[in-house]
């Protein structure tokens, strides 16, 4: 069965820092990856060489059995493939509404119709409330991106990104900069949003475990550059080479236990 | 409520003035109406998109001369299809200007936008055979809507049918505006003004509507530089020069750029500031220069953005 995203042998150098080495990753259509590593592994790196945004400097990355290394992250998102960043990533003075309908609009390939009314498009308006009450932002539609609170501004980001009904969403830490309380919720409603949108496989980067173990099907570890391991959960925490490279130092930097999920 | 009382007020102002008999003040409104074509399509640019040009006279130019050889050396006097020809020309010039342009953001796309109109401004200056030089080319008169008018006299032309024709280009250019910026391609513009990085993520092809942005800023501009040149019989290098572009800035500032109309105000205000600041002075461009500074550091919504505020202050 083809792969819904498959990178093969992927190298990416910045000069003469090997950013990763030769990694190979599957996602199948199902499947909840969730890509973890202590800082510098290359974890961010690997997700901008599978959205487009970097083009690797050798190896393949395939898409729906296409070729997309380096094709860049509007042919991707118009292919299927959408993407939330680390940092919150809002359009600050657009409206919620107009957010999601940028992103709606890509979706239905009207982005560049120059004379007709987007307030009279029923298509996108439809599409934008119902993004915009799967995550809870429907009472907000009016109101600017930058004056959300915090929370709510991260759940823009990642709504916009599901606003594009992908096949594939890649998430580089949907839970960074939102309070211990918020980010069960958060994830939850991702994957509520995620089964409602008919999202077939979401790959995440995350270092809070509780997160990691709770919802993977799948883990990769990064390390160094390197794929240290891929595998389930179970097998993960089982792996004391894992545990001492991977989640040893994510304990060292405050992060919670790796049982503990 | 407020500014569409002023909106319609002013619109009722500018269709009755060239009945009042005051030749003069009409006629000093001819260019403010071409200029405001022109600030339509440059505030979709910088507005809408994020891109400041400090080359945008070029367009003007271009328009001006297009005008000029058609009516001059080639014998086309219908200003419609002058003014179509001007912005084919524009379309043309601007895909790849703008291709090398729009490669660019902020202080590097302006400086290279200002280069691109300086290279203009030579070759307008020193291919004398071609441009006239520094002497520019005659525009002749040209007809409106197929009828030649020549019974009129240069005034009479210029405060009667002209004015309404300039203003009929005007009213139409800021409907055909408001069209594009509220539609998909205007949200998906004003996406890439907020986030390049993010509207990227959701699809939206950068480049493509920048440049896009780009060759229509071009065509109002060369439309504008038809309505500018016909009053003045002339078009000159100076159109192009940099100055003329930093004008443009100028009013787009004095207007309020995040504001629909705010180009057309701008344009109007400028005219008419000149006009008086001119007489009382000769150091004209000593306190505009002033009132640059003071709005930029006041009032950075210029004058549209005035009128909204108390207009959100009484509501």
């Amino acid at each position: 069965m083809t792969a819904l995203l498959e990178a093969t042998d992927v190298r990416k150098s910045y000069g003469d820092t090997l950013a990763l080495d030769g990694v190979s990753l599957r996602v199948d259509a199902g499947e909840f990856v969730s890509i973890i590593g202590p800082n510098g592994a290359g974890k961010t790196t690997l997700v901008n060489v599978l959205t487009g945004l970097t083009p690797p400097s050798s190896g393949r990355v395939r898409f729906k059995g296409t070729d997309v290394a380096g094709v860049g992250p509007a042919r991707l998102a118009r292919l299927g493939m959408a993407r939330s960043f680390q940092l919150v990533t809002i359009f600050p003075a657009l409206s919620v509404a107009d957010t999601l309908a940028v992103a709606a609009l890509s979706r239905l390939r009207r982005s560049t119709r120059p004379f007709a009314a987007l307030s009279r498009d029923a298509d996108v308006r439809a599409a934008v409330d119902e993004v915009a009450a799967l995550f809870g932002l429907h009472d907000k539609l009016e109101r600017a991106a930058c004056t959300l609170p915090q929370g709510d501004k991260k759940l823009l980001d990642v709504a916009s990104a599901f606003a594009l009904r992908p096949d594939v969403i890649l998430m580089d830490e949907p839970t960074s900069g939102v309070s211990t309380a918020d980010k069960t919720t958060i994830m939850q409603t991702l994957v509520h949003a995620a089964q409602r949108m008919g999202v077939r496989a979401i790959v995440q980067v995350e270092h809070d475990m509780d997160i990691v173990f709770g919802y993977s099907d799948r883990i990769v570890a990064l390390h160094q550059g390197r794929v240290l391991a891929d595998a389930t959960p179970d097998a993960i925490r089982a792996d004391a080479d894992v545990v001492r490279a991977v989640l040893g130092i994510a304990t060292t930097q405050g992060r919670t236990q790796p049982g503990r999920a | 409520m407020i500014v569409r009382a002023l909106g319609l007020i002013a619109g009722a102002a500018l269709v009755l003035l060239p009945l009042a008999g005051v030749p003069y003040t009409t006629t000093l409104l001819l260019p403010a109406f071409g200029y405001a074509v022109a600030l339509l399509g440059l505030n979709l640019l910088f507005g809408s998109t994020g891109l400041l040009s400090f080359g945008h006279a070029l367009f003007i130019a271009l328009g001006g001369y297009t005008a000029a050889a058609l009516t001059g050396r080639f014998g086309v006097r219908s200003l419609e299809l002058v003014l179509l020809a001007a912005a084919l020309v524009a379309a043309l010039v601007a895909v790849p200007i703008g291709l090398l342009c729009v490669r660019y953001v902020k202080i590097y796309f302006g400086m290279l936008t200002l280069a691109f109109g300086m290279l203009f401004y030579s070759f307008l200056y020193k291919f004398y055979a071609l441009t006239g030089g520094d002497e520019g080319m005659r525009v002749l008169r040209p007809m409106l809507l197929g009828r030649p008018l020549e019974h009129l006299d240069t005034v009479a032309y210029l405060t009667g049918p002209f004015y309404y024709y300039a203003l009929g280009v005007l009213v139409v250019a800021a409907l055909v505006m408001r069209r594009l910026v509220g539609s998909p391609f205007g949200l998906s513009l004003r996406s890439i003004r907020e986030n390049a990085a993010k509207a990227e993520s959701l699809g939206i092809g950068v480049r493509r509507c920048r440049l896009a942005a780009f060759v229509v800023a071009a065509v109002f501009g060369a439309i504008g530089g038809v309505l500018l040149v016909v009053p003045t019989g002339l078009a000159d290098p100076l159109l192009a020069y940099w100055t003329h572009s930093g004008n443009l800035v100028f009013m787009l500032l004095l207007g309020g750029f995040d504001h629909f109309l705010g180009p057309v105000l701008g344009a109007l205000v400028f005219i008419l500031l000149q006009d008086s600041v001119m007489s009382l002075t000769s150091y004209w461009r000593f306190v505009f220069g002033a009132i640059l500074a003071v709005i930029v550091i006041f009032f950075p919504r210029g004058l549209m953005g005035l009128l909204d505020a108390r207009r959100a202050a009484a509501s």
